[in-house]
């Protein structure tokens, strides 16, 4: 049998077990949380910077094109069917195309489908998704069945809506 | 989730950014598994230490199926999750591990012989964790049993009023019995019910948001849209309040709400989910009796007549707190309690045991573990890219949260006590399985939360991003994702029309 100090001892020493190894795994979410991540993600225009700075004379345009992230498109224009010559302000967030009144970018097209198509950014594009519409999405005249990288200057169709991506 | 998608864009054109790619972490786990090993063996030895200086087989079991059931699982986790996250499976093993060591310990001092079942139950619940993980590779094939496991839910919560199959426990006839073994089906249906709002809400969720009458500031949904959320929610009370127990009540009505509110962001379904709450409990109190008793016992509890009294007493609550209180800040120690004094110490007060041998500290760092656990599985429910499991893993945690609110504020006598169990810790299997079963579905939900999503020019991955997601899905995926693109909409609406 163990003396009474050793029992005492290892009561405390119990204790202090659990809460270690509740701080261990506090510790290791801390990366997880995203803590990590976003002191990093705001660091990184400033650490650009400096780069281009040192790389200007050395290195050339090429070094420089390669740190700069290309610009996403972020103006939508109808330049065909109903509405013609309206533009859109894109955002960072999908946008909803459709007849439904509750998307995104509604639509006055009768050959629409209600929630016709997605558009998605990623990274510094935008992705074209048909949502299942009846008339379908096209693409230099092909039908989209997939999610479909959509360049600045290529019109795509929406239902009778033709619209194209400008930078 | 947008920064998220680009950070990983930008990773491959910046070498110095590998830190933006989730690591799978299963090696972490390895370490964490090894140390919730420690944890949970050392609990049982410390016990032992107190009583009998040797090894007793059945601890040998426990320790035996919770090593054996965690590595198998943490294999699984290998072959088939790569990505899932590490926290999870140790958080859950230490308080399986504890709530063992004290229905072993509970079972020394007392009649009870619980723990070898207990031991059989955690292997059970093991296997069915690893299961779910080596089957539901992806957690969004489960949208397709919406509809039947409302069916299976409903089936569930009625099984116990089958006359010859249900079983009537200390008044509440939760619980069915087959071959003498008891099982309470509610605890199963807790999950299907989470599988059933959570795919309801995710394809349905614009028509119930849109579609309707506005009265004033409020739109109501149409009853069409609404209609099968509301025969979810009134079987589930319905049936309990047949049943008598208080405690899946709250815990069915609670989670309806918060899923509901997790869909929808209107705080209004909540505000009026409360007052309806207030005004059903005061009815229930004046005129179902079970439900009186409960309350006075509650708000009455040091009333000598109370507390004497045959059924219902408060005298279970006022032993519990008066354990917590001998514990005070660093517990009895292991052993030495006398939680035998409570009764049902190893289920439904199995909190106030643990608060008396361990102490303050002890039962701090116990909430810790929930708490960290709840917060992995909303952490899986914020990055998983599916509305689905958006809504099932949060759901499950919110389940989870109230559950143990109900549980621990009713042995502290903060609300009336009813009759729930601790996840993972307390005597029943039927809860066990259930909450392994929780666990795997929130590891398999955490894999597809952190692995990572790479859309490539020639759309090779995006291809399943536009399989899975059916139209409600992917809407309401884009809406969660943000609020700010209201603003932007506004502005090529008014254009649009005008032209």
């Amino acid at each position: 049998m163990a003396s009474e100090l050793t029992v005492t001892l290892l009561r405390f020493g119990f204790l202090a077990l659990l809460w270690v190894f509740v701080f261990v795994i506090l510790a290791g979410q801390r990366r997880d949380l995203g803590l990590g991540q976003t002191l990093r993600f705001t660091s990184l225009p400033g650490r650009k910077k400096n780069k281009k700075k040192g790389e200007a004379g050395a290195a050339g345009t090429a070094g420089t094109e390669k740190q700069q992230a290309p610009k996403r498109p972020s103006q939508l224009a109808i330049i065909g069917g109903p509405g013609t010559g309206s533009i859109a302000r894109l955002g960072d967030s999908p946008v909803l195309l459709g007849r439904a009144q509750d998307c995104t970018l509604p639509l006055d097209d009768d050959y629409c489908s209600g929630h016709h198509a997605r558009l998605f950014p990623q990274g510094s594009r935008w992705f074209l998704e048909d949502l299942g519409s009846t008339n379908g999405t096209f693409v230099n005249d092909q039908r989209l069945t997939r999610a479909t990288l959509v360049e600045p200057g290529v019109p795509f169709t929406v239902g009778r809506t033709v619209i194209e991506l400008r930078a | 989730m947008t920064t998220r998608a680009q950070s990983s864009q930008e990773q491959s054109t910046a070498p110095d950014a590998e830190q933006h790619v989730p690591k799978p972490r299963r090696f972490f786990e390895l370490l964490l598994l090894v140390l919730s090993w420690i944890v949970a063996i050392g609990a049982m030895c410390l016990v032992d230490l107190g009583n009998t200086a040797s090894w007793d087989h059945r601890i040998v079991a426990a320790a035996a199926v919770l090593i054996v059931g965690s590595l198998i699982i943490h294999v699984i986790l290998h072959l088939k999750a790569r990505y899932a996250d590490p926290f999870i499976l140790p958080i859950v093993v230490v308080l399986n591990g504890i709530g063992l060591t004290m229905i072993y310990r509970i079972d020394l001092t007392t009649p009870n012989s619980s723990v070898g079942s207990q031991t059989a139950w955690s292997a059970v619940a093991m296997i069915a964790c690893a299961a779910a993980l080596w089957f539901l590779t992806d957690h969004r094939v489960l949208v397709r049993v919406t509809y039947i496991s409302l069916a299976a839910s409903i089936f569930l919560l009625l099984l116990p009023l089958v006359p010859g199959l249900g079983t009537e426990i200390n008044g509440a006839r939760i619980w069915i019995s087959i071959g003498g073994r008891t099982f309470q089906p509610g605890e199963v249906a807790k999950i299907t019910l989470a599988i059933f709002f959570a795919g309801y809400l995710s394809t349905n969720r614009d028509l119930i948001l849109l579609a309707g009458k506005k009265i004033g500031r409020v739109r109501l949904p149409r009853f069409k849209d609404f209609a099968p959320m509301f025969v979810a929610w009134l079987v589930s009370i319905g049936v309990l309040v047949v049943q008598h127990d208080l405690g899946s009540a709250i815990l069915f009505f609670g989670l309806f709400l918060a899923m509901l509110y997790l869909a929808t962001n209107r705080f209004t379904w909540v505000g009026v989910g409360l007052v309806l709450v207030a005004i059903g409990g005061f009815f229930a109190y004046k005129t179902i009796s079970h439900v009186t008793v409960r309350i006075d016992s509650w708000l009455h509890a040091f009333d000598p007549a109370v507390y004497n009294q045959q059924a219902g007493g408060s005298g279970q609550i006022i032993q519990g707190l008066f354990g917590l209180a001998s514990g005070g800040l660093f517990g009895r120690g292991l052993g030495n309690g006398r939680p035998d004094l409570v009764s049902f110490a190893n289920s439904d007060m199995i909190v106030t045991a643990i608060g008396e041998e361990l102490g303050l500290l002890g039962l701090g760092a116990i909430l810790m573990l929930f708490l960290m656990l709840v917060s992995r599985g909303f952490r899986a429910a914020l990055g998983t890219p599916d509305a689905f499991g958006k809504l099932l893993a949060a759901g499950l945690s919110a389940a989870m949260v109230l559950q143990l609110f109900v549980v621990i504020g009713g042995v502290t006598r903060l609300i009336p006590l009813t009759g729930l169990t601790t996840p993972f810790m307390s005597a029943g299997g039927s809860s066990l399985l259930a909450n392994w079963f929780i666990v795997g579905l929130l590891l398999a939900i955490s894999h597809s939360a952190r692995s990572p999503r790479v859309v490539n020019e020639d759309a090779g991955d995006a291809e399943d991003i536009a399989d899975t997601g059916q139209l409600g899905a992917t809407a309401a995926i884009s809406k969660l994702g943000s609020s700010s693109h209201e603003e932007t909409a506004s502005s090529p609406h008014t254009a649009g029309g005008h032209s």
